[in-house]
C-alpha cells in the first residue's frame, strides 16, 4: 500500500492501463502539454507520446464521437471531459451512440470507450461548471456508470473501465482530486464493477452515500456513534450500473432504515431510484420511510454562503439519520 | 438553379469513360437492384409490413454505387437514414435489408435498428445513422482507428446537404484535417434537408466550399452520373489513403421521392421533379451502356427483371424470417462477460422483481406483455382478419 492522492491514482491507472494495453489512448482538452485541468493525466505525453496522448481542440460532442468510432474499429479510447457539465455538449453521442451502438446493430459491435469527467460544487464555479449529473447517466441503458469516492477504488474502478468492453461513464468529483487514500501497488489492482463497499458497519440505520457522499456520509456515522449512540452502516455503491443492490438490501433488512445521500437534484435523482427499488423489493424491511438527502433543486449558486446551503453537508445526513429512527 | 447549371457544365465535358464491360454492366445491376428494392419497400411499407420511418434513395443511386466501387473491400463506409442501397451496395443481401425492415431476426441489425439503422460489420458498412450530422465524429475515429492501427484503411463518410449545417460538421472537418486522418466526407446534395430547400438552409450554397476555412478542400461530382461519380471519389480516396489528406466530395443528386414516405411534397414542383428525372440515373447509364453496344435491349431488361425476382425473394425471405424471441429483448444491450455483478438493468414491466438480463432465462408465456408480443409477431398462427386489415390501413 502507498497513500496516494485521489488524482495520482488516476493516473496511475492510466499509465499501467496503457502501458499493458497499446490500444488504450487517451485524448480530451489540455490533456497533453497542460497535463489535464486537474492534472489527472501529468506525464503521460512524455510517457506514451503523441498519437496516444491527444490534445484535442474544444469540440466535446465530436471528440466522444471520435472515441465511439475509435472504439467500434480496435482501439480502446479514454477520452476526458474537463466538467461534466462539459458532457451535455456531447450527450448526443455519449445517448445516441456510445450506449445504443451495440443495441441498435444487433449486437455485431462493441464500443470500448470510457468518458472521464469531475463533477461536485464547493469550488465557486457557478451553474455550468459545478452539477452533478450521475442520475443523467444511470438513467441510460447501455453505459456502465462509476462513482469513485476513495484513491484505491478510482484506481480500481478506472482501470476496469478501461479493460471492459461497454461504454463506460467514468465520474470523478473535484473535491476528492486532492484526497489522499491507501492505494494497493499491484498493477491488477482491478476493482470489479457491481460490488458496493461497506464503508462502516452499522445495526440502526443504512446510509448510502454516492461519490463524494459517500465520504460525507462516513464523517455523518462517526458523529452519530459518537453525539446520538446510532450505529449507521455506510454503503458506497461505487458503481450505480451495475448496481449491486443486494449488498444494500441486506444491509436495509438489518438496520430497517434507509437514507440516501446525493449531490445532485432530488428529482428523478439516485435517490429517488434507490428508494422505489428499495421499497419495491424489500418492503417489508422497512420501518421507516426512505430519506433522500440531496443537493438543492436549483442551479448552483456562485455566492460561497448560497452555495454551501445549495449541496449536502454532514449535519443534514445525522439529521436525515435520526428522523429515520424517530418514533411515529 | 446554380447547382444543375454546374452539373450541366460538366456533363458537356468530354465523357469519362466506361469501366470493362463486366464492371459496367455490375453497376447498373446494383443501380437497378437499389432502385427495384426502394420502390419495393415503399410499397411493404404501405402494406404496413414496416413500420417507422422510410427514407427512400430513388434518384440517388449513382452516388452509392459511384462512390462504393470506388473503395476498398477494407474501406470503411458510414451512411445516414437514408441506407438500404449503401448495405446492399456494399454487398449485405437483399433477404437481410428487406428483413430488417420487416423487423426480423434475421435483418441485418436482428431487427433492433429498422430501415435507419442498418449495419454489416462483415462488409464494413458501419452503420446508418439517425442523427443528422451524429455520424461525422464517427467516421473520424474510423479514420483515427486506421492511423494507430498503421493501415491504409480509407473511411467514406456520406451524409446529406442539412447535415452541413450541423456543429459536428465543422468540429469534424477541423479535426479530420489537424491530425491528418483518411477519411473522404460525401455531401450528398439532393437539394433538400427534409422540406426544407438548400437556399433556405444554408447560407454558402457551394457545399464543396464548407470544407476550405477547416484545412478540407472540396470537390464535386455530379451525383446523377456513376462514371463522374465513381471518378471523382477515386481520387478522393486515393487522397485520403496516400497523402492522408481529408477530402470534402459535393455530389449533386436528387431525391425523386419525398423525404420519408410521410412527405407531401409542398415544397418543390412537379415540374422541378420531371425535370431533375430527365436525368435519372440509371437511365443514363444504361443508354450510354446500350449507346456504347455493351448491353442490348433485351440484356437491360433481363437485368432489370432479375432484379425484380431477386426483390420478390427478399420479401418472401423477410416474411418468413421470425421476429426476434421476446426472450432477447435484453441481449446486447450489454456486453455481458466473467465481470457480471449487480444489476445492469431493471425490468419494470413485471411487478415480479427481476434484473432485465434475466429474462433471457424466463418462460416466454410469463413475460409482461406477452399477449400483445404474440398479437404483433402472429405466434405462428395463420394471418387473421384484423391482420389483413392492418395491411390496408
Amino acid at each position: 500500500m502507498a497513500v496516494v492522492r485521489y488524482r495520482e491514482a488516476l493516473n496511475q491507472a492510466l499509465r499501467e492501463e496503457m502501458q499493458r494495453d497499446e490500444r488504450v489512448i487517451v485524448m480530451g482538452e489540455d490533456i497533453g502539454v497542460f497535463h489535464g485541468a486537474y492534472k489527472v493525466t501529468a506525464g503521460l505525453l512524455e510517457e506514451f507520446g503523441e498519437a496516444r496522448v491527444r490534445d484535442t481542440p474544444i469540440s466535446e460532442n465530436t471528440i466522444v464521437g471520435m472515441g465511439v468510432g475509435a472504439a467500434m474499429t480496435g482501439i480502446r479510447p479514454v477520452v476526458e471531459l474537463m466538467t461534466i457539465n462539459f458532457s451535455l455538449l456531447a450527450y448526443d453521442q455519449i445517448v445516441n451512440h456510445a450506449a445504443h451502438i451495440r443495441y441498435m446493430f444487433g449486437g455485431q459491435v462493441a464500443v470500448p470507450l470510457v468518458v472521464r469527467m469531475p463533477q461536485g460544487a464547493g469550488h465557486q464555479l457557478g451553474p455550468t461548471h459545478s452539477h452533478s449529473f450521475e442520475a443523467l447517466y444511470l438513467h441510460v441503458p447501455g453505459l456502465l456508470v462509476a462513482v469513485p469516492s476513495t484513491a484505491a477504488d478510482a484506481k480500481g474502478l478506472l482501470k476496469a473501465a478501461i479493460r471492459d468492453d461497454n461504454p463506460v461513464v467514468f465520474i470523478e468529483h473535484e473535491y476528492l482530486y486532492g484526497q489522499r487514500g491507501d492505494v494497493p501497488e499491484d498493477g491488477d489492482h482491478v476493482v470489479r464493477f457491481g460490488e458496493a463497499a461497506v464503508r462502516r458497519s452499522g445495526d440502526d440505520v443504512t446510509i448510502v452515500g454516492i461519490s463524494r457522499m459517500a465520504v460525507t456520509a462516513e464523517r455523518a456515522a462517526a458523529t452519530l456513534a459518537d453525539e446520538h449512540g446510532v450505529s449507521a452502516e455506510v454503503i458506497d455503491p461505487r458503481t450505480l450500473r451495475p448496481l449491486d443492490l443486494d449488498t444494500i438490501l441486506a444491509s436495509v433488512a438489518k438496520t430497517n432504515r434507509c437514507v440516501v445521500v446525493e449531490e445532485g437534484w432530488p428529482h428523478g435523482g439516485v435517490g429517488a431510484n434507490l428508494a422505489a427499488l428499495i421499497q419495491e423489493q424489500a418492503f417489508d424491511d422497512l420501518d421507516a420511510p426512505i430519506v433522500r438527502v440531496t443537493g438543492a433543486d436549483v442551479p448552483m449558486p456562485y455566492s460561497k454562503p448560497l452555495e454551501q446551503i445549495a449541496f449536502p453537508h454532514e449535519p443534514q445526513v445525522v439529521e436525515a439519520a435520526l428522523a429515520t429512527l424517530r418514533e411515529v | 438553379m446554380a447547382t444543375t447549371s454546374a452539373a450541366s457544365k460538366r456533363r458537356s465535358e468530354a465523357p469519362p469513360p466506361l469501366p470493362e464491360p463486366g464492371v459496367a454492366r455490375e453497376w447498373l445491376e446494383t443501380m437497378v437492384l437499389i432502385r427495384r428494392f426502394e420502390e419495393r419497400a415503399g410499397e411493404m411499407y404501405a402494406k404496413a409490413k414496416i413500420g417507422g420511418f422510410l427514407h427512400l434513395a430513388i434518384g440517388e443511386e449513382a452516388t452509392i454505387v459511384g462512390a462504393v466501387r470506388a473503395m476498398r473491400e477494407r474501406d470503411y463506409l458510414i451512411s445516414t437514414y437514408r441506407s438500404h442501397g449503401h448495405a446492399l451496395a456494399r454487398g449485405t443481401s437483399a433477404d437481410a435489408v428487406m428483413a430488417e425492415l420487416f423487423g426480423k431476426q434475421d435483418g441485418c441489425s436482428h431487427g433492433r435498428g429498422g430501415s435507419m439503422h442498418m449495419f454489416d460489420l462483415e462488409r464494413r458498412f458501419m452503420g446508418g445513422y439517425g442523427i443528422v450530422g451524429g455520424n461525422l465524429p464517427i467516421a473520424a475515429g474510423f479514420g483515427l482507428s486506421s492511423d494507430l492501427l498503421g493501415t491504409d484503411d480509407v473511411t467514406v463518410c456520406m451524409f446529406g446537404d442539412g447535415a452541413s449545417n450541423q456543429g459536428t460538421f465543422g468540429e469534424t472537418m477541423n479535426l479530420a484535417a489537424l491530425w491528418k486522418l483518411p477519411v473522404v466526407f460525401m455531401v450528398t446534395n439532393n437539394q433538400f434537408g427534409m422540406g426544407t430547400a438548400l437556399a433556405r438552409h444554408s447560407a454558402v450554397t457551394d457545399l464543396q466550399r464548407k470544407g476550405e476555412s477547416f484545412g478540407v478542400p472540396g470537390t464535386r461530382c455530379d451525383g446523377m452520373d456513376v462514371l463522374d461519380t465513381h471518378r471523382v471519389l477515386s481520387e478522393a480516396i486515393r487522397r485520403a489513403r496516400e497523402e492522408r489528406q481529408p477530402v470534402l466530395v459535393e455530389a449533386i443528386t436528387y431525391r425523386f421521392r419525398g423525404h420519408s414516405m410521410a412527405d407531401p411534397e409542398d415544397y418543390r414542383t412537379k415540374e422541378q421533379v420531371a425535370e431533375w428525372r430527365k436525368r435519372d440515373p440509371i437511365e443514363l447509364f444504361s443508354k450510354r451502356l446500350v449507346e456504347e453496344g455493351v448491353l442490348d435491349e433485351d440484356a437491360v431488361r433481363a437485368l432489370d427483371e432479375a432484379a425484380v425476382a431477386r426483390i420478390d425473394e427478399a420479401v418472401a425471405f423477410a416474411d418468413a424470417s421470425p421476429f426476434p424471441a421476446p426472450e432477447s429483448l435484453y441481449d446486447d444491450v450489454y456486453v455481458l462477460g466473467d465481470q457480471v455483478r449487480g444489476w445492469y438493468s431493471v425490468d419494470e414491466r413485471s411487478p415480479e422483481p427481476h434484473k432485465g438480463e434475466d429474462e433471457r432465462g424466463m418462460d416466454r408465456a410469463a413475460l409482461a406483455g406477452a399477449d400483445e408480443y404474440e398479437r404483433h409477431a402472429g405466434g405462428g398462427r395463420e394471418p387473421r382478419p384484423a391482420d389483413e386489415a392492418q395491411g390496408t390501413a
